[in-house]
């Protein structure tokens, strides 16, 4: 289901808002749903949407320059909140693979990595600068290069900082376990010490 | 003492800083279907059943104990967790046993628990276990399938924030008054890639069970675990518990939990310090916890703040919760009370209410739902519950309920709740729902007024 990031480029849309929480990207009575029932159609459900299920116009997605953005610019503390996994699902599902913000919250942000979304964190007045230009110039695109790492555009270009293992893995398409099980005897190793050490456990 | 666990824990270590960590308790519950499934999909099994223990708390049923009455949906999360435990061999305290309840309730009630531990769980608030002296803290149903496979967990340690409060708590002002405060003092993103430590002679006056609310709610000011040092307080809540060390065993242990505490000269990347006089019970106004004042306070001014995007932000929040600035916050009328959640819902916190409560009337509708069934027992076996359904309280069965409203207990559209939960969120406890945090204390105040009430004008000798 994951698919190896390397480079997007794509529209992207702003969201002004700091602390986005994850209830609002994706409300707790959804959260029944199986993984492969799909989960782009609730991304931001109620933001998104009125209670008759008609598209609200004011919400930034559902306005046509922004329609097919891939990429989010966001604010401080984006996905804040509950450890729900299912906002990471949301958002892949609907086709956003990254989103720029100069703080995430800690979970949403290591989730992130497990499901081939890129988190970018860039310092404050940069990704205020990015939704101003993205506000001025709706469907303004920008170009994510994990490799390289950088995200440029007719602003110019940032570098961003990612640990090297997150990087790997995103680059790869993998998740983690198949490359810790590879790790098993050094596991076993260290349990069998600790065991030792502390009888009671 | 991060230090301490962390090196302890650590079975590999990449050069990038990536470390390799072992988990000894991993809890799960009733939210854990698709990391169960990824597991699957991989063809593995859990590695370790025995560090693994299951409950089920957030689709429950607060009004029985019969699964079935739930709606399908809800109820199979709560046949899913028993038939992942059972093929896994992994304990579970399920609906129809009495230690059923609220994770971060029934981990240290049943000792689970315990100082110098490596702790996950497939939720945010796990951070509560820290108040034990363990490293614990929330992760993904990506990592959750990760542990289940290997019983261990990649991390990068987090930076330090020590907070420390010093001194002695009014009378009417507690646990959840404290963490408000912190949060409010260094927001919600305050604490992010940090691990924070509690410290100060009023964590070290607190019980084993305040320093339970107050690091449960280290995620909402974004730190990843929170802690407290372990103290003789900490053993003797511990000592006996079903899971504690017994005999020779107990011995080497709490010498053991005693070498944990943190060195007089360890440095910490960021210190903060609060007096414990400066606080009041707090309230929340508006839509994160960050917007936590002092019951004494006015909604504030979004002209007063000092920039266009604050200025924004408690606009929107406002609009959301239908209050005009200026407001003193004593004049919201409200119309519920939720008693419970991961945060409040231990025997202490039902004492403090039930104190409130005796001899009044309820004069909007409340309930009160304990953190587990234990707890529910000891509430009965003094005599809680018939105060509480003397004052025209509803008395419930264990687990999560209207903290998130994932088992159908909801607050309804543009309805205002005074909440002893841990998120104020647009929507959290129901579409449209609007959330006052508040402690214990003070929502059996605002239950017996119908508005947010400063809990010390209500306290009797």
């Amino acid at each position: 289901m994951m698919e190896p990031f390397r480079t997007l480029e794509a529209v992207a849309a702003p969201i002004a808002t700091a602390n986005v929480d994850t209830d609002q990207i994706i409300p707790a009575r959804f959260l029944w749903r199986k993984r492969s029932d799909g989960w782009g159609d609730l991304l931001f459900h109620d933001l998104r949407f009125s209670d008759d299920g008609s598209p609200k116009p004011d919400f930034v997605l559902n306005q046509p320059a922004f329609r097919d953005a891939r990429i989010l610019v966001a604010e401080r503390n984006f996905g804040c909140g509950s450890s729900r996994e299912a906002a990471v699902w949301a958002l892949y599902d609907y086709g956003i693979r990254a989103v720029i913000a100069p703080s995430f919250g800690d979970i949403f942000f290591n989730s992130s990595f497990q499901n081939g979304l890129l988190p970018v964190v860039l310092p404050a007045e940069r990704v205020a600068a990015l939704r101003t230009m993205l506000k001025q110039t709706p469907g303004t695109r920008l170009s994510v290069d994990l490799a390289a790492q950088t995200v440029s555009g007719p602003h110019g270009r940032d570098s961003f900082t990612i640990a090297p293992f997150r990087k790997e893995c995103l680059l790869a398409g993998t998740d983690d376990i198949t490359y810790t099980l590879a790790h098993r005897d050094a596991i076993v190793a260290f349990e069998q010490a600790y065991a030792a050490t502390l009888p009671w456990l | 003492m991060l230090e301490k666990i962390w090196a302890s824990h650590a079975i590999l270590a990449r050069p990038d800083g990536a470390t390799l960590l072992h988990v000894d308790r991993h809890f799960v519950h009733d939210g854990s279907a698709n990391a169960f499934r990824k597991l699957k999909e991989k063809g593995l099994s859990v590695r370790r059943p025995e560090n693994t223990f299951a409950t089920p708390d957030h689709y429950v049923p607060t009004t029985s104990r019969d699964a079935a009455t739930q709606e399908p949906h809800r109820r199979q999360m709560v046949v899913d967790l028993d038939a992942n435990a059972r093929e896994s061999g992994v304990a579970q305290f399920g609906l129809s046993d009495r230690r059923q309840g609220i994770v971060h309730v029934i981990g240290p009630e049943q000792a689970l628990t315990q100082p110098g531990m490596l702790i996950v769980c497939g939720d945010s608030h796990t951070a509560t276990h820290g108040a034990l002296g363990a490293l614990a803290f929330g992760i993904g149903a990506s990592e959750v399938a990760h542990v289940l496979a290997t019983q261990a967990l990649w991390q990068t340690k987090p930076k330090t924030l020590r907070i420390t409060v010093d001194g002695t708590l009014a009378p009417g002002v507690h646990a959840k008054d404290v963490i408000l405060a912190i949060i409010a003092t260094i927001g919600a993103a305050g604490a992010t890639g940090h691990a924070i430590e509690y410290a100060g002679s009023t964590l070290r006056q607190m019980s084993t069970e305040g320093r339970l609310t107050v690091c449960n709610m280290s995620i909402e000011a974004g730190a990843r675990a929170g802690m407290v040092a372990p103290d003789d307080a900490t053993f003797a809540y511990l000592h006996g518990k079903p899971y504690a060390p017994k005999g020779p065993d107990w011995d080497k242990a709490l010498a053991y939990w005693r070498s944990l505490v943190t060195d007089a000269e360890a440095r910490f990347d960021r210190e903060v310090a609060l007096d414990a006089a400066g606080i009041a019970p707090m309230v929340t106004w508006g839509t994160s916890p960050e917007s936590a004042a002092a019951i004494t306070g006015r909604v504030p001014d979004p002209a007063q703040a000092p920039d266009a995007a604050r200025r924004e932000a408690i606009e929107r929040a406002l609009a959301y919760m239908d209050l005009k600035p200026g407001t003193a916050l004593t004049d919201i009328a409200i119309d519920r009370v939720f008693l419970g959640s991961c945060t409040n819902s231990r025997i202490e916190d039902l004492r403090v209410a039930a104190k409130i409560v005796d001899g009044r009337k309820a004069v909007v509708p409340a309930m009160v739902v304990p953190g587990s069934g234990l707890v529910k027992a000891q509430a009965e076996a003094e005599g809680l519950d018939a105060v509480f359904k003397a004052a025209g309280f509803e008395w419930r069965e264990a687990g999560c309920s209207m903290c998130v409203g994932m088992n159908g207990d909801l607050v309804g559209p543009g309805e205002r709740c005074a909440s002893t939960s841990n998120r104020n969120f647009v929507g959290r406890q129901g579409k449209g729902a609007r959330t006052h945090l508040v402690s214990p204390a003070m929502a059996a105040a605002a239950a017996v007024t119908g508005k947010l009430t400063d809990v010390r004008t209500l306290m009797r000798p």
